[in-house]
């Protein structure tokens, strides 16, 4: 693809995406990067890595649930070295020393206990003031209604029924007091697109996403919920031509979104990504 | 003629045109009045383009049967518990879809009218708009409202969609009405709806299909309506606008980031960053992974810019060729839609976010405010919320910008308080001068910084009489309100210009006059000059006035009676020239020539000082606002 193609689809939204991240870090003290180490999140590297010309200047997050599957430890410190990451890993213990887990409790505690409470530890240890995310319009209604930058209360708190309005390219500029503002530049992006341009610029993701035994994950996440869906897509290219067709949603294969009618609205209301 | 299957070269040319054309989404805001119909269309649109994801609208419909709810298409929008108790839409929601042409980013924007912030974040997103009015209600507030926020955002292609038709029995004659109506309406903005479209959304009627119940109608269906549309101007035509976004020195390299909002850049380009008017040559572009850079950085592509010159650039100039700048000013015209809680007031302090600028500013005047649901004006001394309003913007920096008709996206800006945006605004024009700073600094420009016009305040009376305490609680006031104040005294003068004066009438004369060049330069500096002296001779006084007259002058005699100035004797003056250790002095010695007809009078004896300080204020606003319209726009 021509480095001079600049009013591609892909390149619009690459483009855009560049501009929300270089506002966030002009207009905040101090932000982070969350990173699940899934394609979307793998994209938001590659292209801050675009936006401050090679080096991120912040620091990474990963919140490690323990469930992850192994071959995404390996993936982790690979992609750590390839891209210079300032990674900060944090574990919430004493959930584990408490026996939280998915043998015993049901998804929404586990993702509770070990997702969103050690990343609520780990905002109030380094004091972020600007969150970037990977969230995009396309995965779940309640994402939809998302803005580039979205600020939540210190309980983490998104009050969605009253957001502020965001036009002509200005953004809500100061965190609220004590809380933080999550910084989104794949609002428009649709999961066909994510894979498009991953495969457009080349960019390192795990090999899980690709069809072994006529099954692939479309979405990770801890292992003992994330179950892989039948597909043949053993490559990129299999990967975008299946997209193109299918019409199952992309977190079918993610339990916890799927245990009561509005349990995504729930885990996000308490800081859930 | 050619039957050949083989297409030719520019048919060939047409369909990669095409295809490259379906790649990019064409965002469209679907607004109108509350229960117009918009969450219901934007559920059938998805439906009857068959872009629901497998098993969405069974879901929904178990979900419906499980709340002993009637199933509607709105719901599959209305995806938050709160909506559906409320039935309305609460905020943008954006939802993709395509047509067999293309592909489409719908904004479902509310209608409610407590969320028009939300419309508003909606519509400036998108190149198109579908406006819904109910067959059965007709044209609403909110219709009327949403068109002109429309027209203000910069939307101008518009179908309107006449819904609900089914319950007015697909009358023609009711669908002509309102089409009749709400043209001559959108007339008025300066805007025209492309089609009026019938429709019955809840039964996918013209929607994607054509309705047979409506065989009168011969135009377009929605979606072959949508497909019509064109994406917004590509602005690489235009001069260039690069608003600094950041400096990047993460390495050896010092890097400009940006976003070109308007035209092109190109290494090797003399670029000029406003305000500032510093200069230098783009030396590369600094583009990861590499190894080669762009050529060429075009409308919304982000620039990574190393300079050949190691000049000063910060965030909010904004890049140009010298050649083609934009205006740099303090002031101009706009037009404002204002979604603040609180009203927009004239005089407060505001963030206005111009690009990446980022300055204090206040609204110097409201020329008009305008309801936007009848088009009639308001009179009021403040912007209430939903509304918009004609006004003069100054700001406390200089900005670069367009004037909103010659270039949109550096011609608008954002109004913010306490971290959030408030309102919105497009620039209509801006004074002449502003174009141009080069020369002579003019009072005008010192005005236009200030704030206020210059003026000189002249406290007369005598020793003791009180102008000094006056004066200081003047200033304060006047200081703390944001004013430049500065008090000349008398006694302070005699420590030092005055040095060599006694108190003879000829070195009193002398005084008055040093006094008046005192106060007159601090005027011309754009002061508000309070000047506390004795000057007891009406001929000296006339002479300070006549040589301040280019000024706003106000005299304040400060009068209290002579036993009581002695009385209190501050300074033990009195005293020393009862004893006769003081010649010549005022009111002992001396005589003092009470002022017949000052600006302010005083009775020291009558008013209390904080009754006294209020006079002089009031004097003082009154010449200051007549004084206003000589240096406002």
């Amino acid at each position: 693809m021509s480095r001079n193609a600049q009013n591609d689809h892909l390149t619009r939204l690459e483009q855009t995406s560049i501009h929300v991240f270089r506002e966030a870090f002009a207009n905040f003290r101090s932000v982070c990067m969350p990173w699940s180490m899934g394609k979307d999140s793998n994209v938001l590297i590659w292209l801050a890595r675009k936006a401050f010309c090679g080096k991120i200047p912040f620091p990474l997050l990963h919140i490690d649930t323990t469930y992850e599957f192994p071959e995404m430890y390996e993936f982790r410190e690979k992609a750590k070295a390839i891209h210079g990451i300032d990674l900060i890993v944090r574990v919430n213990e004493d959930a584990i020393r408490r026996g939280i887990g998915y043998a015993t409790h049901d998804p929404v505690t586990v993702t509770h206990e070990l997702k969103t409470v050690p990343f609520k530890a780990a905002i109030d240890e380094f004091k972020w003031d600007a969150l970037v995310t990977g969230i995009r319009r396309d995965e779940d209604p309640t994402r939809a209604k998302e803005r580039w930058f979205s600020p939540r209360s210190a309980e983490g708190v998104w009050d969605y029924k009253d957001q502020p309005p965001e036009f002509w390219g200005q953004f809500a500029s100061v965190a609220p007091e004590g809380g933080h503002v999550r910084v989104q530049p794949l609002l428009e992006w649709t999961e066909l697109d994510i894979w498009e341009y991953i495969r457009r610029e080349n960019i390192p993701n795990p090999t899980l996403y690709f069809a072994r035994d006529g099954k692939r994950f479309r979405s990770l996440g801890c292992h003992p919920i994330t179950h892989p869906v039948d597909s043949p897509a053993s490559n990129i290219d299999e990967v975008i031509e299946e997209l193109k067709l299918t019409k199952v949603s992309e977190r079918a294969g993610r339990a916890q979104d799927h245990v009561g009618r509005n349990s995504m609205q729930e885990l996000r209301a308490k800081g859930f990504m | 003629m050619s039957t050949s299957s083989l297409p030719s070269p520019a048919a060939a040319q047409a369909a990669a045109q095409a295809a490259a054309e379906d790649q990019r989404k064409m965002h469209v805001v679907v607004v109108g009045h509350v229960d117009h119909g918009k969450s219901t269309f934007v559920g059938r649109l998805l439906n009857d383009t068959d872009s629901l994801p497998n098993g969405k609208i069974e879901q929904v419909r178990k979900n419906c049967a499980a709340e002993g709810m009637e199933f509607e298409y709105a719901f599959l929008l209305d995806a938050l518990i709160e909506e559906q108790e409320q039935n309305i839409t609460i905020d943008t929601t954006r939802i993709f879809f395509r047509t067999t042409q293309r592909a489409y980013a719908i904004i479902d924007a509310p209608g409610h009218k407590e969320f028009l912030k939300n419309m508003v974040t909606g519509a400036a997103s998108a190149s198109a708009a579908l406006l819904l009015i109910d067959a059965k209600e007709g044209v609403m507030d909110q219709s009327r409202r949403h068109a002109f926020l429309l027209s203000l955002l910069g939307v101008k292609q518009l179908v309107v969609l006449v819904n609900k038709m089914d319950l007015v029995q697909h009358s023609q004659e009711t669908y002509e009405k309102i089409r009749t109506e709400y043209t001559a309406f959108l007339k008025s903005l300066g805007l025209n709806a492309v089609h009026f479209i019938p429709i019955a959304a809840k039964h996918g009627e013209n929607i994607v299909n054509r309705s047979a119940k409506m065989a009168w109608w011969t135009g377009p269906t929605v979606t072959e309506a949508l497909d019509t549309f064109k994406h917004e101007d590509d602005l690489t035509g235009l001069p260039l606008r690069l608003p600094v976004s950041d400096i990047y020195r993460f390495d050896h390299r010092r890097i400009v980031a940006g976003r070109v909002e308007a035209g092109a850049i190109r290494p090797g380009d003399d670029l000029i960053f406003q305000p500032g008017g510093r200069r230098s040559t783009v030396r590369t572009f600094e583009d990861w992974p590499g190894p080669e850079s762009r050529s060429v950085v075009g409308t919304g592509g982000s620039a990574s810019v190393t300079l050949s010159e190691q000049i000063f650039v910060e965030r909010g100039q904004v890049a140009s060729h010298p050649s083609n700048q934009p205006r740099v000013g303090r002031e101009f015209r706009a037009r404002i839609f204002w979604l603040g809680k609180e009203p927009l007031v004239p005089k407060k302090t505001y963030k206005l976010r111009l690009l990446t600028q980022n300055v204090e500013a206040v609204i110097a005047r409201i020329e008009k405010i305008t309801d936007a649901s009848t088009l009639e004006s308001i009179q009021a001394d403040s912007v209430p919320r939903d509304s918009i309003c004609e006004v003069v913007v100054r700001t406390t920096h200089p900005v670069a910008f367009d004037l909103h008709h010659e270039c949109a996206i550096t011609g608008r800006f954002a109004l913010e308080e306490a971290g959030r945006i408030h309102g919105g605004g497009i620039i209509l024009d801006a004074r002449k001068e502003q174009s141009a700073r080069e020369g002579k600094v003019t009072a005008a420009e010192r005005g236009a910084r200030s704030g206020h016009a210059p003026a000189v305040l002249w406290f007369t009376g005598l020793s003791g009489s009180g102008k000094s305490t006056i004066a200081e609680l003047v200033e304060r006031r006047l200081f703390d309100a944001g004013r430049q104040v500065f008090r000349v005294d008398g006694d302070d003068l005699r420590t030092a210009l005055n040095r060599d004066l006694g108190f003879s009438a000829a070195d009193r004369a002398e005084s008055v006059r040093r006094a008046s060049a005192v106060a007159g330069l601090f005027a011309n500096a754009g002061h508000i000059s309070l000047v506390t002296l004795i000057a007891p001779l009406a001929a000296d006084r006339a002479k300070a006035r006549a040589a301040l007259s280019n000024h706003a002058f106000i005299e304040v005699f400060v009068d209290a009676p002579l036993d009581v100035c002695e009385q209190r004797d501050v300074k033990g003056l009195y005293a020393k020239a009862r004893r006769g250790e003081i010649a010549e002095f005022t009111g002992i010695s001396s005589p003092y020539e009470a002022p017949e007809s000052p600006e302010v009078h005083i009775r020291t004896d009558k008013l209390t000082t904080d009754q006294a300080v209020d006079l002089v204020l009031d004097a003082l606003d009154k010449v200051l606002r007549s004084k206003a319209e000589d240096w406002e726009v």
